[in-house]
């Protein structure tokens, strides 16, 4: 399942923080080779990591983690602002209206719930932006991963690509919407109140009906 | 110069989108009496005018530090603000905590209220005329800026979410809005950054000042439409402009585009 959690209520979840942060060095490091920094303990992290990002995280069933990305508000420091504006021609996002997600990983212990695990994140990151009043998300990735998105039923737009091979990075854009969502669900079968649901167990409301009587 | 330009292109909105236009003129017409507002009282009027035209209780914005001080525009009474001053509430408050802590926009109903003292100190807020339903959106900028965002209105919990799905967006970019805005007013002299547009961002406004329609100028720069308005906001982000055409009177004045 689905889980999101901010930065700062990782330690919550020893096993599924220490497991994201070697998969990444797994995915970006290792098999990427991608410039990145892993410490002593293999954890791949970087200064968004430090600013309380909120993650979207799938939990395998043994607690470890199946695959996450990272989310940040393009009002702030983001990645693609301060390192990759190249592929953008430029263009620096910075709306309350877009957030960037990266980081998009998934661990090779993923197994027979990959394809699970990709569509799950997706479902996650538009029930996320339509429920926060998102217009889009923007974003870096690794190239080869636009036909995963598109497989998914939600690319992005790309707005330009760096370099070549496995070391190809592109910036995108998604539009957030409820057609979206239709869209994923369409294309992966999964139930539209699937990812409702996971939003409400992380971010849990209450009524406040009882309030107004007073 | 010339104003014809500066007519919108009805052309963009198709019939059927009527009723999404008759919300961006209420967004507009608010944004524009923002651009409008050069003193911390406009900025006063404007919340309590904001209050008013989205029917809401209450309307707050409140920065808790800029230029090393606090500034407030807000429509609570002065009892009740001596009252939370007085009790300390900030410790309590539910609000105050998501906000320092997080960037979404919270919705009253997702934020803990498990306490017992958070509880009472809602019911007491209601009592002083505060909603029982909210919106609040945390805002940060530069050097440390931090502010506060909020709609509060009495209503159901069904009546509430019907609003905030209709609105959330539009107090998303007004929270954005006023911030920048307030920062303006209270600190004239701020490193405010000058970017330069990227050569896209250029196009975008030269066509835009020519009178294309969006769907043109996409087709002429190869972008979908979705990615053209993410442009020309981020053009309009760099030149400090609250909505289009002050960014293509803003970019003419200061040399960036030309004929």
């Amino acid at each position: 399942m689905i889980k999101y959690i901010y930065a700062d209520a990782l330690d919550a979840f020893p096993k599924l923080r220490d497991s994201m942060f070697k998969d990444r060095a797994h995915q970006f490091k290792t098999r990427l080779n991608w410039d990145v920094s892993v410490d002593e303990n293999g954890f791949e992290t970087d200064e968004y990591d430090a600013i309380n990002p909120l993650y979207v995280i799938f939990e395998l069933p043994d607690g470890s983690h199946g695959g996450s990305m990272r989310i940040l508000p393009t009002t702030g420091d983001t990645m693609i602002n301060d390192h990759f504006s190249h592929l953008t021609d430029g263009v620096k996002f910075s709306s309350p209206l877009i957030w960037e997600c990266t980081r998009f990983c998934m661990s090779p212990n993923a197994g027979h719930l990959a394809g699970e695990v990709a569509a799950s994140l997706m479902l996650a990151g538009v029930e996320l932006g339509i429920q926060f009043g998102l217009d889009s998300c923007v974003g870096v990735f690794d190239a080869r991963m636009v036909s995963i998105y598109r497989r998914i039923g939600w690319a992005p737009e790309l707005l330009g690509t760096q370099g070549t091979g496995k070391e190809a990075i592109s910036a995108g854009l998604w539009p957030i919407d409820a057609e979206a969502k239709a869209q994923i669900c369409a294309k992966t079968g999964m139930d539209p109140a699937l990812s409702e649901s996971w939003f409400e167990a992380s971010f849990p409301s209450t009524s406040l009906d009882d309030i107004l009587v007073a | 110069m010339p104003s014809f330009w500066l007519q919108p292109s009805w052309a963009d909105y198709p019939e059927q989108k009527l009723v999404q236009v008759a919300k961006v003129t209420k967004l507009e017409t608010f944004l524009n009496s923002l651009e409008a507002s050069q003193t911390p009282n406009d900025i006063q009027t404007l919340i309590e005018s904001l209050r008013d035209s989205y029917g809401v209780s209450n309307a707050i914005y409140h920065a808790v530090n800029l230029d090393g001080a606090p500034y407030a525009a807000l429509t609570y009474t002065p009892e009740w603000m001596d009252r939370y001053q007085e009790q300390q509430y900030v410790k309590v408050d539910p609000v105050v905590r998501g906000a320092l802590q997080h960037f979404h926009p919270m919705d009253w109903k997702r934020l803990d209220w498990s306490g017992r003292g958070s509880r009472e100190f809602l019911g007491e807020a209601v009592d002083a005329g505060v909603g029982n339903q909210g919106l609040s959106i945390p805002i940060r900028g530069p050097n440390g800026q931090f502010a506060l965002f909020t709609i509060n209105h009495d209503a159901s919990d069904s009546s509430w979410a019907k609003f905030s799905a209709e609105n959330k967006r539009d107090m998303m970019l007004i929270s954005h809005y006023i911030h920048k805005q307030v920062v303006n007013i209270v600190c004239p002299e701020g490193d405010r950054e000058t970017q330069s547009l990227s050569p896209r961002e250029t196009d975008t406004l030269k066509y835009l000042s020519l009178g294309f329609s969006r769907g043109q100028i996409a087709e002429k720069l190869q972008i979908s439409e979705h990615t053209l308005r993410v442009y020309i906001d981020s053009a309009r982000h760099k030149l400090g402009a609250l909505n289009t055409i002050h960014a293509v009177t803003t970019a003419f004045s200061r040399g960036l585009i030309s004929f």
